[in-house]
């Protein structure tokens, strides 16, 4: 079964690559682009039965630094 | 005196910090990070910079978890020394041995530049050679060096004299300009700025060995 971690910056930790991208939209000609958050997907290949509790203890453990990022699970 | 410098899969400083270790008086053994516990006596553990495991996933993020880290973790929970420079600080952060975390440059950009850093506190056997409010020269080297910590964090290391040195010219976003923090017990100093490429003649500066000699000195029984 597979799992989908997403892994984003917390609200309010500056994002420069975000912004650097939205300055690079704006140079493109699009407009309106009021934010852009960079974030990472992690997928996940994992043996049947694995539970989203298990997942769940990879993200604080490993998969993203709660100090910095927040994650979601999808699972399935 | 006994050091231990760790050595990860792309630590490239880790000879560099042997030497400073050394020209100070140490006896210094480096360890691979497939070991699983330090010798015997050791003393002081650094932490060297780099790119451990190439960065990936989160700089440090992956050397955190390596064998040897977790003895490392025991050293310090023990009241053991620790200095973390550069990735090492990255490591360091990552293990929560040190509060907050390194982000990507704010410009962007990797710098490689000899800064001015401002000593804020002479109280640990790391600066005790400075006194505060002295300012040094000390290179830095990376792309990931914004330090970032929540207010209530940043408030706690203020209030309990943990930042040790602080950028007298911000060059990457660090919140309150922070170069490098102590621990709770003031025994693990994490910084991105590189004291042991200001330690020899030859460096071009050599305000960085003031640190490796009072460390030293401190650890070695008189």
């Amino acid at each position: 079964m597979k799992a989908r971690v997403h892994v984003m910056l917390k609200k309010g930790v500056l994002d420069p690559q975000g912004e650097a991208v939205r300055h690079a939209l704006g140079a493109l000609g699009f407009e309106g682009v009021n934010g852009v958050r960079q974030g990472k997907v992690i997928e996940l290949d994992l043996a049947e039965g694995a539970t989203e509790a298990t997942v769940k203890e990879m993200c604080e453990k490993l998969l993203a630094n709660t100090v910095i990022e927040s994650y979601a699970i999808e699972m399935g | 005196m006994k050091a231990a410098v760790l050595v990860f899969p792309g630590s490239n400083c880790d000879r560099d910090l042997v030497v400073a270790f050394e020209a100070a008086g140490a006896d210094v053994t480096m360890v691979w990070h497939k070991e699983t516990s330090l010798p015997d006596g050791i003393d002081i553990v650094g932490v060297p910079g780099g790119f451990s495991y190439g960065d990936y996933l989160r700089c440090g993020a992956i050397a955190a978890n390596s064998p040897i880290t977790r003895d490392l973790k025991a050293h310090a929970e023990r009241g053991g020394y620790v200095l973390g420079i550069c990735n090492g600080f990255q490591v360091l952060t990552e293990t929560g041995l040190l509060p907050g975390a390194l982000l990507r440059n704010a410009g962007l950009k990797y710098i490689c530049k000899t800064v001015p850093l401002k000593v804020q506190t002479s109280d640990s056997i790391f600066t005790e050679g400075y006194n505060a409010g002295d300012v040094v020269g000390f290179p830095i080297a990376h792309h990931d060096g914004n330090y970032y910590a929540d207010d209530e964090t940043l408030a706690q290391l203020e209030g309990e004299n943990r930042i040790a040195f602080t950028y007298e010219d911000n060059p990457n976003g660090s919140r309150g300009d922070i170069a490098g923090i102590l621990s709770h017990n003031r025994r693990v100093l994490g910084m991105m700025p590189h004291p042991e490429r200001a330690a020899d003649i030859g460096h071009g500066g050599t305000d960085g060995a003031a640190l490796f000699r009072a460390c030293v000195g401190a650890l070695t029984p008189a």
